[in-house]
């Protein structure tokens, strides 16, 4: 079972990243379920949201405790350590929104990847929503589901123009996702 | 009946599956209250409605009082009718809900539980289910998105019958279930679904052509004789809901059944609960097996009528009970759960070490840990009562 825990701030679709990750991996046959912040939902206030992926059927429903991923969609919130490291396995994936590239050097303890999804949010939306230039940087990092999945996922969700501009999103982020440690 | 009918598999999150199968049960009139603390159960109605994929009524009232009381009105009219609520909505619709079962009204209502204030909060309690445990409504307990929307075929199937006629509530958990996406099957259509759920064949609907009285005056003289078969009427329904749970097994593929057991036949330590922690509890008790720890888990998928017998059944031989209640009835001997079990385990003259847990209130996480720590109590104390995880313990 792979666990993912994604970081954000209320508003900037934390949740939706978290629910096309479970439905992206429901559509390829894998179980998966998608758990959302357990705590009070308020515009600008540190969210978390929870993905599990599994190839077998997964019954347990408390929020992910150990993650194996853990996913930074806010830059500001990318220095929070503790809440960062907090319960990560030893072998954790850490990816973080950060058009600096300057982050605390414990990160380098674990897989290291960073994206500028800042650039690609005002590139392809026009605004600072990284939601799903941060789901590409996951699939370009992690590959634990295909880029045709979610791609396929989200236009069930969205259309039109939004649908185009979060599909380039979703495609430069797992482009420029860069390991660094 | 056997499984031809074809389903699709999708993820959804319990709101949606709900919706879904309201949609696939084809109902004539939905009648909600809107705004908080409601789900978006009927708000993806409302856009069913509004696209044309299910004709229906759909009445936006401007209380929950109100909306069970269009609700009631529809159903004696002889309509599949369908209403959703939550916490605060149902303690609403409190003085309703008695007067729908006892004029053996159909209603389907999902309930996403969510806590009581005060202190305010919109998580995860099952305080709403067990304030309606007294009024007459048969209730569904979903551990999973799968179930409810399953569990809400079934209620309609089951309140409908001419044998049942009373309400059913369909619970499933505050945003553990309401808000979570989980893969689930759903069938095709609303074709497919009418092979289980045929169109409503009402009884005694009212008619302004022919007159008919429902709900007149019994004082002293007649109130009790129908209260008495008011109460015979509901256990005697559980026939019919084990009947129903056999027919959807075999139509769905997916088996149904009031009482769920897990290791029980050996065990020395069973969990009894409801609802959505079931599935964290299995995953526990594997655990614990292979530790060689014989512990075994049981789930009311009904809660209402009672179990009484297959429950009875399942735990007579155990030494250790943990009755899990994710509420409290204040200034009572425990939880809610906890009385029903003590009641039947008096009843059956088994009289195994009890304990009650009462957890997750509000939403609080049910971990490992924790379950670790409710056994642990369970098996080396005599302790009666626990609030598992609260500070200062």
């Amino acid at each position: 079972m792979i666990e993912v825990r994604w970081h954000g701030r209320g508003g900037q679709g934390v949740v939706t990243s978290s629910q096309l990750l479970s439905q992206a991996a429901i559509h390829e046959g894998k179980y998966a379920i998608h758990i959302p912040e357990f705590g009070p939902e308020r515009r600008g206030a540190p969210v978390r949201s929870y993905t599990r992926i599994d190839d077998n059927e997964i019954e347990i429903r408390y929020g992910v405790l150990h993650p194996d991923i853990v996913v930074v969609i806010d830059p500001t919130l990318a220095t929070y350590k503790d809440m960062i490291l907090d319960g990560i396995k030893k072998d954790a994936t850490i990816i973080l929104n950060s058009p600096g590239g300057d982050v605390p050097e414990e990160y380098y303890n674990f897989n290291l990847y960073l994206v500028d999804a800042y650039r690609i949010a005002l590139d392809t939306l026009g605004r600072a929503i990284y939601n799903t230039s941060m789901l590409g940087a996951l699939v370009g990092a992690t590959g634990i589901v295909s880029l045709e999945s979610v791609l396929k996922v989200m236009e069930a969700r969205f259309s039109g123009q939004v649908l185009h501009k979060n599909i380039e999103a979703v495609r430069r982020g797992a482009k420029e996702v860069k390991k660094v440690g | 009946m056997s499984v031809t009918v074809r389903q699709v598999r999708t993820g959804l999150n319990g709101d949606e599956a709900v919706a879904y199968a309201v949609l696939h049960a084809d109902v004539d009139v939905i009648s909600a209250y809107p705004i908080t603390p409601q789900t978006i159960i009927v708000e993806r109605l409302s856009e069913f409605v509004y696209n044309g994929e299910l004709d229906a009524e759909f009445i936006p009232v401007e209380s929950e009082h109100s909306a069970l009381s269009a609700a009631l009105g529809a159903s004696l009219a002889g309509a599949r009718v369908f209403t959703a609520t939550a916490s605060q909505g149902l303690a609403l619709m409190y003085e309703i809900l008695y007067i729908v079962s006892s004029l053996r009204a159909p209603v389907v209502m999902a309930l996403g539980n969510r806590a009581f204030s005060a202190p305010i909060n919109i998580h995860c309690s099952h305080d709403d289910a067990y304030a309606a445990r007294d009024a007459g409504w048969i209730q569904f307990f979903a551990e999973t998105v799968q179930e409810a929307y399953d569990l809400t075929l079934i209620a309609f199937r089951v309140s409908e019958d001419e044998r049942v006629l009373f309400p059913s509530i369909v619970n499933l958990d505050g945003f553990i279930l309401t808000h979570s996406i989980e893969p689930l099957h759903v069938f095709s259509s609303k074709d497919d679904v009418s092979k289980f759920l045929p169109e409503r064949d009402p009884v005694n609907a009212i008619d302004p052509d022919n007159p008919i009285t429902y709900g007149p005056l019994a004082l002293q003289n007649y109130y009790m004789e129908i209260k008495r078969q008011q109460a015979e009427a509901l256990f005697n329904s559980k026939k019919i809901i084990d009947e129903v749970f056999d027919e959807y097994s075999e139509f769905s593929g997916r088996r149904y059944v009031p009482v769920k057991k897990l290791f029980v036949d050996d065990a020395e330590t069973v969990f009894v609960l409801l609802g959505s922690t079931a599935g964290t509890m299995r995953h526990m008790v594997r655990k614990w097996r292979r530790e060689g720890k014989k512990v075994g888990v049981v789930s009311l998928t009904l809660y209402r009528p009672f179990p009484e017998k297959e429950f009875v059944e399942s735990v007579k031989d155990v030494e250790n009970l943990v009755v899990m209640d994710r509420s409290f009835s204040y200034g009572s001997p425990g939880g809610q759960l906890y009385m029903d079990v003590s009641a039947a385990l008096i009843r059956a003259g088994v009289s195994p070490r009890v304990l009650n847990v009462i957890y997750g209130l509000g939403g609080r996480d049910f971990t490992p840990d924790l379950a670790e720590k409710a056994l642990e109590v369970a098996t080396s104390t005599d302790v009666p009562l626990i609030w598992l995880g609260v500070r200062g313990d």
